[in-house]
């Protein structure tokens, strides 16, 4: 028996068109998510304002992993499919910008067409084995796939096995070069905004509907004549392939590609940024990597045993925050917008 | 290739199996009956064999070890599941595996912090450090007593399970919770009951592995995959299913990675199958679950109900 995942009302994203609220008024949660991306695209300036051009490879982190979690959230969040082995997909990205450059490839435009392709190969062929399960099983084969490729990345001893491999030049795109920390940042913003701007077009249309048809009940669907199974197909190879961007960009930040790219705690700290933001949200998970990164930050400053504290915070979060930091928001903004829709 | 290396890496198989036997069975039965995914099951597993290392290094006794390192860590499974883990059983399957990867993230820093970060050995017990002579095969007599540990653990969850009335009452819980609780026993009780049971077995496997594994933080990951290869090849929720899963998955494993670098020498070129060979060995027991699962999405043993 598996437990359907709570269900947000309509429109919990907070950015959702309502009828009830005709004027658009600035919304809390559409105030954080407004400051949060305007901050995101200030972080280069205020650096070298501030003279500490450290924090420009920070925030290219947390871009990422934004990326990362905003891909995986589209499962997780929208379709209820918890995936505990996306970071598969970051290390597939990083190894394919890795290999080609191991063998004197720097066009960046082959390490995203190299990558986007493998990643697809893979998505499709896991996806269908890991979608004929769900619930709990769903979880526990999505983690074993990912261990799979995990210790399959330490046998490859031609590209560096356990010790990873080290990437002599960022990726060349023709036009322009990610070899300043400036430019890659910029990269990686434009794409995190993009694929938000793309996911929110995404999850409101008929095809968003549809999978937040099937978290709530998927039989039902079944019963109207959707095909259920390539709809989850569809979500699940369209969120792997964002990750496998986020790894391109990763590889590029690093120079580095190693299996501990696709380890089970990279995947773990995936779904946690999605919950620590609020799940089912677009601007949700970019709040929680955001989030978790600053919090790692400070906690490994503070001591270099922060994971004892980092643990019992995750445990915590699930136990009292359910809706996430900006999930939070977004529910409290959609309540107001009802209750005042009633009124009126 | 011969016999008797097979027999060698056959046995090696089983006792791998065996061991994986001992985790699946309590993770699996913690999910029977709470509906409720425990990925700290492997930390509870390293705790064990921290235990037990510890007491065994203090004072020489194995037998010791186990009778302060066993009850210890099921005690320390109870004190999680009451603290922690009970909130989070009519919780939706997402919160249940974040919270317990919350608490492998605390454990592993926890015996970094006591233990250090390096490997604490642990000898294996004098009385079982010899090898014992089979049908012309000398293998490790300490091997062959996990390998009857086991199957005595095995035995014994049957008979709990199938022939006394605790048993009865976990095979009713898993199915009907509610009419159990309305029938007057304390179900909270029984869940307590199962969770300690499933953490005692972790701290058994500890136990036993401690010998021939290094004991180290993080060492509960790699064997709780593989633990989670056995229960979704099995079936989720089945005893038996476990067993049988367990023995399949050490088998597979310890035979693929022992001898398909040389199966496939005699096929492929030799830088080609040197490259090939591990690589497809690691990767064989998720093909076997690959194809398990595209057969038979439940399992090639689940739940009898009825």
């Amino acid at each position: 028996m598996t437990r359907p995942m709570p269900v947000p009302e309509a429109g919990a994203g907070g950015d959702a068109p309502r009828a009830s609220a005709p004027r658009r008024k600035v919304t809390a949660s559409k105030l954080v998510g407004g400051v949060l991306l305007v901050g995101l695209a200030l972080v280069p300036v205020i650096s070298a304002l501030i003279e500490q051009p450290y924090y420009v490879t920070l925030f290219t982190r947390m871009v990422i992993f934004a990326l990362a979690a905003l891909g995986l959230n589209l499962i997780l969040g929208y379709g209820a499919l918890v995936s505990f082995g996306h970071a598969l997909y970051i290390g597939l990205g990083a190894y394919a910008v890795g290999i080609l450059s191991f063998h004197g490839v720097g066009s960046g435009w082959a390490h995203l067409g190299v990558a986007l392709a493998v990643g697809g190969v893979v998505a499709v062929v896991l996806g269908l084995i890991c979608l004929r399960t769900s619930g709990m099983a769903f979880i526990m084969i999505t983690l074993a796939f990912a261990q799979m490729f995990y210790f399959l990345a330490f046998t490859l001893k031609q590209y560096g096995g356990d010790d990873g491999l080290t990437i002599a030049a960022r990726s060349d795109f023709g036009l322009f070069t990610l070899a300043s920390n400036t430019t890659l940042y910029y990269f990686a913003f434009a794409l995190l905004v993009v694929c938000l701007v793309a996911f929110h077009r995404l999850v409101h249309a008929r095809f968003g509907m549809v999978l937040r048809g099937c978290r709530a009940n998927e039989r039902r669907m079944a019963a109207l004549g959707f095909p259920t199974l390539r709809y989850k197909l569809t979500a699940y190879v369209i969120s792997a392939l964002v990750c496998v961007i986020a790894g391109v960009l990763l590889a590029n930040l690093t120079k580095f590609a190693a299996p501990s790219y696709m380890s089970w705690q990279g995947s773990g700290d995936l779904i946690v940024m999605i919950v620590l933001g609020g799940m089912g949200t677009l601007i949700g998970p970019v709040a929680g990597a955001v989030g978790l990164l600053v919090l790692e930050e400070f906690l490994s400053a503070w001591t270099d045993h922060w994971m004892i504290v980092l643990g019992p915070m995750i445990v915590l979060i699930v136990l009292t925050a359910k809706r996430g930091i900006y999930g939070y928001l977004a529910d409290r903004d959609a309540r107001r917008a009802t209750e005042a829709g009633t009124g009126a | 290739m011969t016999v008797g290396l097979f027999l060698t890496q056959a046995l090696n198989g089983l006792q791998l199996g065996i061991l994986l036997f001992l985790l699946a069975a309590g993770l699996t039965l913690v999910f029977g009956i709470m509906n409720f995914v425990n990925l700290a099951h492997g930390s509870l597993y390293m705790m064990g064999a921290y235990f037990a290392a510890a007491v065994f290094n203090a004072t020489g006794s194995f037998v010791v070890a186990g009778l302060v390192g066993v009850p210890a860590t099921m005690l320390l499974g109870i004190v999680v599941e009451r603290v922690a883990l009970t909130r989070l059983y009519a919780r939706d399957h997402l919160d249940q595996v974040l919270a317990t990867f919350g608490l492998i993230l605390f454990f592993n820093e926890l015996v970094r912090i006591i233990w250090g970060p390096a490997s604490v050995y642990m000898n294996v017990p004098a009385a079982l450090s010899g090898t014992v002579e089979l049908f012309g095969l000398r293998y490790p007599s300490y091997r062959f007593a996990i390998i009857g540990v086991g199957l005595a653990v095995g035995l014994g969850l049957y008979l709990l399970i199938h022939r006394t009335r605790a048993g009865m009452l976990i095979r009713a819980g898993a199915t009907h919770p509610e009419i159990v609780a309305a029938l007057g026993v304390n179900i909270r009780r029984l869940n307590t009951l199962v969770f300690g049971l499933g953490a005692a077995l972790a701290g058994l496997a500890g136990l036993m592995a401690g010998p021939i594994v290094s004991v180290q933080p993080g060492m509960g990951e790699p064997i709780l995959i593989l633990t989670l290869v056995v229960i979704v090849t099995g079936g989720i929720g089945s005893i038996r299913g476990a067993f049988y899963g367990a023995l399949i998955v050490g088998v597979v494993d310890t035979i693929g990675r022992a001898f398909l670098p040389t199966l496939l020498r005699e096929f492929l070129e030799r830088s080609l199958a040197q490259a090939a060979g591990p690589a497809i060995a690691s990767m064989l027991i998720y093909v076997l679950m690959a194809v398990v699962l595209a057969i038979r999405p439940q399992g090639l043993f689940p739940v009898r109900h009825g």
